[in-house]
């Protein structure tokens, strides 16, 4: 698959059609058996994508000028169906948001017009981003490009799977991370994918669902074009209060390694269902940072006990959801089955058939926690317990550059595998949540593939499963974690 | 932990109505999240006070306002185009009383 430094670069020159790329990859979404999309934007894409082509036949001196400096100029990009897009339905894989089209774009999905992006359509995810799988959407599941029996990871597996070179459904994808959304399924699927700092990327147009966890970020094929969007999506914006302008400079001068320290926390490679051949694939990356310079060294991390961040993570976000989803109701807009009765019954009825069962089951989960009597015991606690986290990352992120554990424990499992037991779904999420609980940035890239697959997948390099690395660096240091992952990506072949 | 009555009421606190299956599922379930969430009671840290030395973390900056400005907002047309039923430019709302 061509990536968007190329598809930019081609666009500029004239040596790419910007409408014959648009329409092969289309082509490609209309053959493929992953189910990465739920809704397409097709007819609008390449009306665009032919605009452009034709604007720039037109007058190339005066293209040159006006479009220079759009930094995703002609670049096909995917849309997770939690952002909303002006005049592109957006469900959030619910039924509950069947037929809802937004009457604004989301900061970010503004930022992708303005430096020349062509929106491809909204891609599949857990309902609500509440998975690990991308099993739970109302949409049917999207499956894993390298095993067709596997799920992509989630909560954003569609986004992560199009942009697999696997399947070559889109160049670039916009993903959301909550507890691992984008780094799960960028595991999983063997591809790129970021979560910023907290702060460092607009929610406004995001569809809440645990708010002072979750980011937007970037999904792709490779570290330089995950950097790329990233530059995109970090703008200033005063519609989300949360949102912090990037006064830190990336450093994109310096490369390399060289001298940077890294830190293997230990608790994050011993802990239990941790994989052997996942561990293998850490230690392999870890001596391959040392030999491009880095200094590693194994590290303990006595603050940060993964299973006490796993379950204040969860109450959290369960907490949170349950007071963001009360807004829908069917009446502004959404469901809306069957006669009127009385108020509650109808919006219990409503949101009854509107909500899947992971949604239920946060939903009740969180007003649990909420409820009077509780309030200490779980989600005052869970607060206590994030304070806890996020003072021992910050510690070890003064001692060194950045972090290195596995994203996720394990590689893709089988679709239909885990999804009957929530909880054993919730604890594969170990090892992302508790960057979110800490609003440190995050990347994962494929380090290495393991020989598990089935061999039934859709392109190159099928019957092999990808492993994926995390790299977590310190509050907007973004451009730390992705030198040494363009390093350790430049460095490697899978 | 948690019985099948009392997810009853949680769902009726929360406006979701559940199927006597899926109270049962989630009885079942939730007892064992909640056994799990259990695992904080380990820490001996006043945890469950508001005043301890150890301080919750609560997201975001304080007291973020933007200027008092008017500014473009949505149409009316615009506002109502997704409401499943309205009348007389208004979105219709089952009764209340």
């Amino acid at each position: 698959m061509i990536t968007a430094t190329e598809v930019v670069a081609g666009v500029k020159s004239g040596n790419i059609s910007c409408e014959e790329l648009v329409w092969r990859i289309y082509e490609r979404i209309e053959r493929s058996e992953l189910n990465c999309f739920i809704t397409l934007n097709k007819a609008a894409a390449l009306a665009e994508a032919r605009e452009e082509d034709k604007r720039r036949r037109k007058n190339e001196r005066e293209y040159e000028k006006e479009n220079g400096r759009k930094k995703l100029l002609g670049v096909p990009v995917a849309v997770k169906d939690s952002i909303s897009t002006q005049g592109i339905q957006t469900t959030c894989a619910s039924k509950i948001l069947t037929g809802y089209v937004p009457p604004y774009d989301a900061t970010v999905v503004e930022a992708l017009k303005r430096e020349g992006a062509i929106i491809l359509g909204k891609t599949n995810m857990d309902e609500f981003c509440m998975g690990t799988s991308t099993e739970t959407s109302f949409y049917g599941p999207t499956k894993n490009p390298h095993d067709l029996s596997r799920v992509p990871g989630g909560s954003s597996g569609g986004s992560a799977a199009a942009v697999s070179p696997a399947a070559g459904e889109a160049v670039l994808a916009l993903g959301s991370d909550t507890g691992g959304s984008i780094r799960c399924p960028a595991s999983f699927c063997g591809v790129v994918g970021l979560k910023p700092t907290y702060g460092l990327v607009s929610r406004y147009g995001l569809i809440a669902y645990a708010n002072s966890l979750e980011q937007i970020g970037p999904l792709a094929s490779n570290v330089s074009d995950a950097a790329l969007l990233l530059e995109v999506l970090a703008v200033k914006d005063e519609r989300d209060s949360t949102n912090f302008s990037l006064e830190k400079k990336n450093n994109r001068e310096k490369e390399g390694v060289k001298g940077m320290k890294i830190g293997v926390p230990r608790e994050f490679l011993e802990g239990e269902g941790v994989s052997p051949e996942v561990k293998k694939a850490v230690w392999n990356a870890v001596q391959r940072f040392e030999e491009l310079g880095a200094e590693c060294e194994e590290v303990s991390l006595p603050n940060l006990n993964l299973k006490h961040a796993l379950a204040a993570y969860y109450i959290i976000a369960v907490s949170e959801a349950s007071s963001n989803l009360a807004r829908f109701d069917g009446l502004r807009y959404g469901l809306r089955t069957g006669k009127d009765e009385d108020w509650h019954t109808t919006f219990s009825r409503i949101r009854g058939e509107g909500f899947g069962e992971e949604v239920k089951r946060r939903i009740i989960l969180g007003t649990y926690a909420l409820s009077a009597g509780y309030y200490g015991k779980y989600y005052l606690k869970a607060l206590k317990v994030r304070t806890l986290v996020k003072n021992e990352f910050e510690v070890a992120l003064k001692r060194y550059d950045l972090l290195a554990t596995p994203t996720m424990p394990f590689v893709a499992f089988r679709l239909g595998e885990r999804i009957k037991d929530p909880l054993s779904l919730y604890l594969a999420d170990v090892n992302t949540v508790p960057v979110n609980l800490a609003g440190v940035p995050s990347l994962s890239l494929p380090c290495e593939s393991s020989g598990a697959g089935a061999g039934v997948g859709a392109g190159a390099g099928a019957g092999k499963l990808p492993i994926g690395l995390q790299l977590v660096g310190g509050h907007f240091e973004e451009w730390k974690i992705l030198r040494a992952g363009l390093a350790f990506e430049q460095a490697t072949t899978l | 932990m948690i019985g099948k009555e009392e997810v009853g009421h949680l769902g009726w606190l929360a406006r979701l109505e559940l199927s006597e299956a899926e109270k049962e599922l989630f009885e079942r379930q939730l007892s064992s999240i909640l056994d799990y969430f259990a695992v904080l009671d380990e820490l001996d840290l006043d945890l469950d006070s508001e005043t301890t030395s150890v301080e919750p973390t609560y997201h975001g900056k304080k007291d973020v306002v933007r200027a008092d400005e008017p500014r473009a907002a949505l149409s009316q047309a615009e506002a109502l185009r997704n409401a499943p039923k309205t009348e007389n430019g208004y979105f219709k709302s089952p009764r209340i009383l």
